[in-house]
């Protein structure tokens, strides 16, 4: 049976918390983004039958530290979520600087939100 | 230490059915880094979820991809159903559990054949696909397509299948396993394929759990994680116990591939001598309010779904984190140490969906 958990976290805290659940050998499933008037990321992580989900909620602006220095795998997340969604993240491992997708309109999750 | 080179792989190559690129660092003949850039087919589908009603959405999810169109579709379904809190009929269960099987046959036949093809083994690359195509019938008669189906719906299944289409689907298995057991004699025991496979492109179970990998491509490096454990549709009451390898090489990653076919054709013999009599999908109403991620395991590992509802019909988010996103990783590492003439088979061995990927 799959528990599964929502905890909500602090930017500062962050890189504390995924260090302390990398400590625990929880595995990184995926980092999702949502934009809807804040920026809302969820770190997922699994450990056996554990789903954890880490929820940051910041505003467009706020600087994030990158976890790809603890989770090697998480660099293509975070460059995704840079590119997509212009989530200020420093220290990416191996940045693509908003390359990745090399798709014709910046932002796409943001700016058309924000015109309609 | 022999003079770098940067070797561009793709995004176009005869190996890759679909695009990326790769800048290969070699020393000689030798790969000891790659950079990936993917991006040429980057659609914008989950986007698309905000000028979509949620029920409409379910036809773009299924082309996500087009080989793993039903999983992607049941899925998005799943996690809507989440959600809403839909309990969906045991029988359309069942019926989601045999496409979803079937589709993992066709996923893993298809991928045989471009691996033989990727050999220059035309006539084994040929053979496979000749079985695939029995698969294909099966979706055609029961579905009416063979690439987007359009039967997985919000609250169950949209056809079901009579009592003599299941029965001429064990007939059509039974005799797929016999002829694939010939084709996979020739996998595993040719020299040819051997010389290619054995000892190549190792990741080990560590370096697999370390970088996130998953489906086949962990399992052949004995990484025991399938999401089908979990029960999910009707696999719990099915009797499944992922198929694992431990050398972690490239031919460690065909035979999970070739066994989970035999596997599949296995689940869905039960599936069927199991399936209940019964509705085939429930009504529901309202819009979904809230969010929900939800993980299956598709042919090339797990793929994890979020859906976030604002009561409108309309979604707040849609993401889909896909096997071969999550396997870049793994595949950047088995091409460490990796000649150059391996490239192309590496490439090929974490089975990669680049439509998935960049979706």
């Amino acid at each position: 049976m799959i528990t599964e958990q929502i905890k909500t976290i602090a930017v500062e805290t962050l890189v504390q918390e995924v260090t302390s659940l990398k400590q625990t050998e929880y595995d990184l499933v995926a980092i999702t983004c949502t934009y809807d008037e804040m920026l809302e990321l969820s770190y997922s992580f699994e450990k056996e039958q554990e789903f954890l989900h880490l929820r940051l909620v910041i505003d467009r602006g706020t600087q994030l530290a990158s976890i790809s220095q603890l989770y090697a795998y998480a660099f293509l997340y975070e460059n995704e979520i840079k590119e997509l969604f212009d989530v200020k993240i420093t220290g990416i491992t191996i940045d693509f600087e908003n390359q990745l997708y090399q798709i014709a309109e910046k932002t796409p999750f943001i700016t058309n939100k924000e015109e309609s | 230490m022999g003079k770098r080179t940067i070797i561009p792989f793709g995004p176009q190559h005869p190996v890759l059915p679909e695009p990326i690129h790769l800048d290969l660092v070699l020393e000689d003949e030798t790969v000891v880094g790659a950079i990936p850039r993917i991006g040429y087919i980057h659609r914008g589908l989950e986007k698309l979820v905000e000028k979509k009603d949620f029920q409409q959405y379910t036809y773009v999810a299924e082309r996500i991809c087009g080989i793993c169109s039903f999983m992607h579709g049941m899925g998005y379904c799943m996690t809507i159903e989440k959600i809403m809190q839909i309990e969906v009929p045991a029988r359309a269960e069942f019926l989601r559990t045999i496409w979803a099987e079937l589709s993992r046959m066709h996923s893993h036949l298809l991928w045989l054949g471009l691996t033989a093809d990727a050999f220059g083994f035309e006539s084994l690359f040929m053979h496979t696909w000749r079985l695939r195509e029995k698969v294909l019938d099966i979706f055609e008669e029961t579905t009416g397509g063979r690439v987007i189906f359009s039967v997985c719906d919000i609250g169950g299944v949209k056809k079901d299948i009579d009592d003599n289409m299941l029965a001429k689907i064990v007939t059509v298995l039974t005799e797929l396993e016999q002829e694939l057991k010939t084709l996979t004699d020739v996998f595993l025991h040719d020299s040819s394929v051997k010389h290619r496979t054995c000892g190549v492109g190792v990741l080990s179970k560590q370096a697999a759990v370390a970088l996130g990998a998953v489906g086949p491509t962990a399992r052949g490096s004995g990484v025991a994680k399938d999401m089908r454990t979990y029960g999910y549709a009707a696999y719990s009451k099915l009797d499944f116990t992922p198929i694992i390898e431990q050398q972690g090489d490239a031919y460690a990653r065909m035979k999970v591939r070739i066994g989970e076919v035999f596997q599949a054709a296995r689940l869905i013999k039960a599936a069927i001598n199991l399936i209940p009599e019964g509705p085939i999908n429930v009504r529901y109403k309202g819009n979904p309010t809230g969010e929900a991620f939800l993980r299956i395991e598709q042919p090339r590992g797990t793929v994890l779904y979020y859906v976030k509802g604002n009561g409108t019909k309309f979604l707040t988010r849609f993401r889909a984190r896909t096997p071969t996103f999550a396997n870049v990783p793994a595949l950047l590492e088995t091409l460490k140490g990796s000649s150059l003439a391996d490239v192309p088979v590496l490439v090929l061995t974490i089975d990669p969906c680049i439509s998935c990927t960049e979706r």
